[in-house]
C-alpha cells in the first residue's frame, strides 16, 4: 500500500503564473479522510496551498455489482442495485426495474407508476437532504447536518411504513410495486408536504445569506456549460451551470407528464449556485408530490409480467434523472433468466471526474467544498 | 383458484416451505440450466420430490401449485419473441451508408432506440462526425459486451446524445480480442475515465488515451473481471495475500 504515488498521469507542466516557483508537495487526502465522503483518495500536487492537478483513486468499495448482475436472474439482481447509491435507493430500483419492463415491452400501470413518483420524489429530497447536511458539515456549518438528519428521518419512516425498510428499500419490482400504499398513505405524504416546506425555510435561513457560507461557496468550482457537457456531468451540477435539462422533462418516463414543475437552473455553475438548485429541487418535489398525491388513480400495481423473467434477446439502455443525475442502465439479454449483460452509468462516478477541472488553482479548503457540492456518493462511484 | 395467479403476488402464498426454497438454490447454482427450460427443469424435481411430503402434512391444494407453475412458463418465451430489431431508416443513416457503404454494417431500431454497428476501421470517424456534425454532444456511456465464443469476441458501445435534438443513439463496434480502439477522448473529455473503466474490466486497450492504467481495480490486479471466462468466484488471490495478508486469499 505505501508505493510510491505515480503522479506522470497528471498535466502538471503548466504552471500557475502568478505564484513563484517553489517546492510542490504531493499531498494525500482520503482514503480515510472525513469530508471524502467515504472512501475517497485524492492525490492532490500543491504549491504552497494552491491546488496544481489531482488524482482520484477509487475503486476501495469496488464489489463487481455488474458482475454480480450477470450472475443473477433479473428478479434477484434487483436488491443488489439498491446498493449502489445507497442515500437514493428507491432511484436505483426505479432505475432498474424500467429497463427490465422496457426489454419486456411492459409498462407500470397508472396507480404503481403513482406511487413510484412518489417514493421516488420523497428518495430525491432525502438524498439532498444527505448532501446539505454533510456539505455544510464539510464547510463548517454543524447545524444543518442535524436539521436535515432531523426532517430526514420522517420520510425515512413513510418508507418504513411503505416497505419495512428504512434505507435500502428495495420498494419496487419488475412490473411495478409489490406493495399495496397502507392506511394513511395519503395524510403522510400530505402532512410531511406541509412539515417539510418552512423547514426548507429554515435551512435557507441558516446559510443563504451566511456570510461564511456565502465566501465559502460563491465562486468556488465553477463549471461552465461547455465543460459539463464535455465530460458528461449532469443532474444538478449541469443545472447550476445553467443548462436547463432534466430526464424527467427532457424524455419523461413514468408519469412525469402530467405534473407541473420547473426545472431550477443557475447562472454561475459555481458551488453556491449549486447549492441554490438543490434548494429549488426540493420545493420542485414536494409540488410534484403535493400533486401526485391528490391524483392517485385506483387499479392494479403489478402489470402482467411473468412470473419467471425472460427478455427476449435484445438489448437497451434506459435511464431517469436520480438525485444526482442521468442514471442509466444497458441491458442486454440473450433471452434467458440472467442478463448476459449490465452496465450501469453511474452519475457520481462520470460527474467525480470533473473535479479535476473544478478545483485547478484553488486552495485545498476549496478541495472539500468541491467533492461536497459533486454530491457523491462512493458505493455507486466504485459499484 | 390457480388461475388468478397475477403474477410475482401470487408466488408468494403458494410455496410456503414446498417450493420456495428448493427454487432458490436452482437458479443461482448452474446458470446453463437454468437458461435452457429452467422452469420445467426446475418444477419437474420438486414436484417429485416434495409434494408427497406436502401432500400428507398440508393442505390437499398444494400439490396442484408446482403444476400450476408448470403450464404457465412456455408462455413467456412465446411472448417475448415479439420485438424484433427493425432497420433503421434516416437521413443520418443514408448519409452514412453513401459515405462509407459497407463500413455501416447496420443501422437498427429496437424498442423504439437506435444503434448503428460499424466497422471498427471507420469508428474515430463516424465518432468525429456524430459529434461535430450530428450535435451527439454528450457521451453517456462508454462499455462493452463479451462474447466469448464470436470471432469478434466484444462489442464496444458508445452511449450518445444529442442537447440540441434531445436524441438518443448508440454506436456500436465489434473487435476482436487483442485489438486496439482509438480513443475518443479528444472527442469527448467524459471518455477517459470511462475508457479506462473498459479497460480495467474488459482489457481493451484505447489508442491515444492519456492515461490508460485500471481504475476500480488495483494497479497489479490479473485478469478482467467482465470477461465472460472469468469466474465470479476467481479473483487475484495472489494480490490479496499479499496486499491485505489474507492466507486463503477468500
Amino acid at each position: 500500500m505505501s508505493q510510491p504515488i505515480d503522479t506522470s498521469y497528471l498535466d502538471l507542466d503548466t504552471k500557475d503564473e502568478t505564484f513563484l516557483d517553489s517546492t510542490e508537495m504531493v499531498l494525500n487526502m482520503g482514503p480515510q479522510h472525513p469530508s471524502t465522503h467515504g472512501v475517497l483518495r485524492v492525490i492532490l500536487k500543491l504549491d504552497g496551498e494552491r491546488v496544481l492537478g489531482t488524482e482520484c483513486v477509487i475503486g476501495y468499495l469496488h464489489r463487481g455489482v455488474e458482475k454480480i448482475g450477470e450472475n443473477r436472474t433479473y428478479t434477484m439482481f434487483n436488491p443488489y442495485v439498491d446498493r449502489m447509491d445507497y442515500v437514493a435507493a428507491v432511484s436505483n430500483g426505479l432505475g432498474y426495474c424500467e429497463t427490465v419492463e422496457k426489454l419486456l415491452s411492459a409498462e407500470a400501470p397508472p396507480r404503481a407508476q403513482y406511487i413510484r413518483v412518489i417514493m421516488t420524489e420523497l428518495c430525491r429530497i432525502s438524498s439532498h437532504q444527505v448532501w446539505l447536511g454533510t456539505h455544510a458539515l464539510d464547510i463548517g456549518a454543524i447545524t444543518p447536518l442535524f436539521y436535515a438528519f432531523r426532517d430526514r428521518e420522517e420520510i425515512l419512516k413513510i418508507f418504513e411504513k411503505y416497505c419495512g425498510a428504512r434505507l435500502t428499500t428495495h420498494a419496487f419490482r419488475i412490473g411495478g410495486c409489490i406493495y399495496e400504499t397502507y392506511d394513511g398513505f395519503e395524510q403522510d405524504i400530505r402532512k410531511f408536504c406541509a412539515f417539510f416546506l418552512p423547514k426548507l425555510d429554515e435551512y435557507e435561513e441558516l446559510l443563504t445569506t451566511n456570510r461564511i457560507w456565502v465566501t465559502r461557496t460563491k465562486g468556488v468550482g465553477i463549471l461552465n456549460p461547455e465543460d459539463c457537457i464535455a465530460l458528461g456531468v449532469t443532474g444538478p451540477v449541469l443545472r447550476a451551470s445553467g443548462v436547463k435539462w432534466d430526464l424527467r422533462k427532457a424524455q419523461p418516463y413514468e408519469c412525469y407528464k402530467d405534473f407541473d414543475f420547473e426545472i431550477p437552473t443557475g447562472v454561475n455553475g459555481d458551488t453556491y449556485d449549486r447549492y441554490l438548485v438543490r434548494i429549488a429541487e426540493m420545493r420542485q418535489s414536494v409540488r410534484i408530490l403535493q400533486q401526485a398525491v391528490e391524483a392517485i388513480p385506483a387499479g392494479p400495481i403489478m402489470a402482467k409480467v411473468p412470473k419467471v423473467i425472460k427478455p427476449p434477446v435484445g438489448e437497451v439502455y434506459h435511464s431517469i434523472e436520480a438525485p444526482k443525475g442521468e442514471l442509466g442502465y444497458f441491458i442486454v439479454s440473450d433471452g434467458s433468466t440472467q442478463p448476459y449483460r449490465v452496465r450501469v452509468r453511474p452519475p457520481s462516478f462520470v460527474n467525480l471526474q470533473a473535479l479535476d477541472k473544478m478545483v485547478r488553482g484553488l486552495l485545498v479548503a476549496d478541495v472539500v467544498a468541491v467533492i461536497g457540492t459533486l454530491d457523491i456518493v462512493l458505493g455507486e462511484v466504485d459499484r | 383458484m390457480p388461475e388468478e395467479n397475477k403474477g410475482p403476488d401470487s408466488v408468494l402464498p403458494q410455496p410456503e416451505g414446498a417450493k420456495a426454497p428448493a427454487e432458490v438454490p436452482t437458479l443461482s447454482k448452474s446458470p446453463a440450466d437454468s437458461t435452457a427450460g429452467a422452469d420445467a427443469v426446475k418444477a419437474a424435481p420438486t414436484a417429485e420430490a416434495k409434494p408427497t411430503e406436502v401432500a400428507k402434512s398440508a393442505s390437499p391444494a398444494k400439490p396442484v401449485a408446482p403444476a400450476a407453475a408448470a403450464p404457465k412458463p412456455p408462455a413467456a418465451p412465446a411472448k417475448p419473441a415479439g420485438p424484433v430489431p427493425e432497420p433503421w431508416e434516416s437521413e443520418l443513416v443514408t448519409q452514412l451508408r453513401r459515405q462509407y457503404g459497407s463500413g455501416i454494417e447496420e443501422a437498427l431500431r429496437y424498442l423504439g432506440q437506435t444503434y448503428l454497428i460499424v466497422d471498427q476501421s471507420i469508428l474515430p470517424e463516424i465518432l468525429r462526425r456524430m459529434h461535430d456534425d450530428e450535435g451527439f454532444d454528450y457521451c453517456v456511456d462508454i462499455t462493452a459486451v463479451h462474447y466469448p465464443k464470436r470471432e469478434q469476441q466484444f462489442d464496444i458501445v458508445y452511449v450518445l446524445y444529442s442537447f440540441p435534438k434531445n436524441e438518443r443513439t448508440r454506436v456500436k463496434t465489434k473487435i476482436k480480442d487483442g485489438d486496439h480502439v482509438t480513443s475518443a477522448v479528444a472527442i469527448w473529455e467524459t471518455a477517459n475515465w470511462l475508457e479506462r473503466e473498459v479497460f480495467d474490466m474488459f482489457g481493451i486497450v484505447f489508442d491515444g488515451h492519456p492515461g490508460l492504467k485500471r481504475i476500480l481495480l488495483p494497479d497489479e490486479w490479473k485478469g478482467h473481471p467482465l470477461r465472460k471466462d472469468y469466474d465470479i468466484l476467481l479473483q487475484d488471490r495472489e494480490w490479496v495475500q499479499i496486499n491485505l495478508g489474507i492466507e486463503s486469499g477468500q
